[in-house]
């Protein structure tokens, strides 16, 4: 890669173009053409917006999952997988947070509460701590090699550590507290147009995920490059400084 | 058979090693455990309630216990990375399952005896009563909760080990992580200790919880030490 290029190619710049026309349809669709709830009004429409999040949050962190183990398990460790899992993880994080803050603005409305101690909230608080952690595994001083190694091990325990959560905390709420707010699971039947404005909401959050991870990862490559380069600049100037050649 | 023999012999090398420096350095005695009680003290000021305290008592002994094992994890991994003594023990050709399951038993065995300590201050202080059969559980809740804690303190310790600013970075790492042994172990306590009216019989289960968490972070432990502290 030449020191000027930038993370654009004209495959991503195309795919840009399409999250673009994707985030307006959904907005249209998401605020306009579709009806509102006949229970919850308008405040479904923060469901085109907090499911499409979540769902994205999973697909980055198995994609995280997955790509940390491929790097543990090639006999030539590819740095690019490692790129490729924290850019991962760091959208991830990102979308989480977007679900946290989009339900509990919901919660707020329809339950009356930002909070309530629900199995699946709080699992899903555990989730966004537990790779807000690994992000700062990744930034540990050390090479490369070390954050990729460190950070993978970290993603193949956060798989371990996730159900176990979820499970414990589901054991926690089913043996002491009646399901005492609206049941989110309940079967909601939605109107042809919700349902599509959900399937859009669905791609449009997937795509611009792509969009994003093939960004960031090369961001980290440029930044891992410059880390190298920088070093090997400033041992030339000090040896320039003591005139050895 | 001989390897298995001398991987054994690793493993109380190890772990006896570790204890004897806290042996000798007495932090344990002189400055965890301390500061163990002075938490359980400053719950009963921000409490202010006999009734509140004696109904909470199990999860505040248990935050108590968490909270100090940050520090003995802490402590556990700074002998190792001060003089490079981890990377010597690698060096040697020791095998890092065997350093796990050493390192994991002397944390647990220092974790155990805080762990009776908080109990005591419980009963002590909190005006904790227990049945032989409520006793005989919390016993079990202790030895099992601790068998978890042990290998996730110990594996959570290696990652950060050496690195610049682990002892920010253990907590957020780390208390994610033992939530489940929060739970179930304050839920078995509870039990034990008759809590708002448990029957001794409900903690069992819990007990169960506990123990799974404790084989899968024994074996993801022994597994994943190495890669962590290979350099």
């Amino acid at each position: 890669m030449t020191p000027n290029s930038g993370t654009g190619t004209s495959a991503t710049r195309r795919l840009g173009v399409l999250v673009i026309v994707l985030v307006i349809s959904l907005a249209l669709f998401g605020l306009q053409f579709s009806a509102e709830d006949v229970v919850q009004g308008s405040t479904v429409r923060i469901m085109y917006v907090h499911v499409p999040s979540i769902w994205t949050a999973y697909i980055a962190f198995f994609l995280t999952a997955v790509c940390s183990g491929v790097y543990l398990s090639r006999r030539q460790r590819s740095l690019a997988w490692d790129r490729v899992a924290g850019a991962s993880a760091e959208i991830g994080v990102l979308f989480v947070a977007v679900s946290l803050v989009t339900g509990s603005l919901w919660g707020r409305l329809t339950w009356g509460t930002y909070w309530v101690w629900d199995a699946r909230l709080t699992s899903t608080a555990f989730l966004f701590i537990t790779y807000v952690g690994y992000l700062a595994v990744r930034r540990l001083d050390g090479t490369h090699r070390q954050r990729a190694r460190r950070s993978s091990v970290m993603a193949l325990l956060a798989v371990l550590e996730i159900p176990l959560v979820h499970f414990s905390v589901n054991l926690w709420r089913s043996l002491h507290q009646d399901a005492s707010v609206a049941d989110p699971n309940a079967k909601v039947k939605l109107d042809g147009l919700m349902l599509f404005s959900l399937f859009l909401g669905l791609v449009t959050f997937t795509l611009l995920f792509v969009w994003l991870v093939l960004h960031r990862q090369r961001t980290m490559l440029l930044e891992d490059s410059f880390a190298d380069r920088g070093l090997d600049v400033a041992i030339a100037e000090r040896r320039n400084e003591a005139g050895v050649q | 058979m001989s390897s298995v023999k001398s991987r054994r012999t690793i493993v109380v090398a190890v772990a006896r090693k570790d204890l004897s420096i806290e042996w000798n350095s007495r932090i344990l005695t002189n400055q965890v455990a301390p500061f163990a009680a002075i938490v359980m003290v400053m719950f009963a000021f921000a409490l202010d309630n006999e009734g509140i305290l004696q109904r909470v008592a199990p999860g505040l002994m248990w935050l108590a216990t968490l909270f100090s094992m940050l520090i003995v994890v802490q402590r556990s991994f700074t002998v190792e990375s001060a003089d490079g003594a981890l990377d010597a023990l690698r060096v040697a050709g020791v095998d890092t399952g065997a350093i796990f399951v050493g390192k994991s038993l002397a944390l647990m065995v220092q974790l155990f005896v805080l762990e009776v300590l908080l109990l005591a201050t419980a009963v002590v202080l909190y005006g904790v009563e227990m049945t032989a059969v409520g006793l005989l559980e919390a016993f079990v809740t202790m030895v099992v909760a601790t068998a978890g804690l042990g290998c996730v303190g110990t594996l959570y310790g290696g990652l950060a080990a050496g690195a610049k600013g682990r002892e920010t970075l253990l907590p957020l790492l780390l208390l994610p992580v033992v939530a489940p042994v929060l739970i179930g172990a304050t839920r078995a306590t509870e039990a034990a200790f008759g809590s708002g009216g448990t029957a001794v019989s409900e903690g069992w289960p819990w007990i169960g919880l506990l123990a799974v968490f404790a084989v899968i972070f024994a074996v993801a432990g022994t597994v994943a030490f190495g890669p962590l502290v290979d350099e």
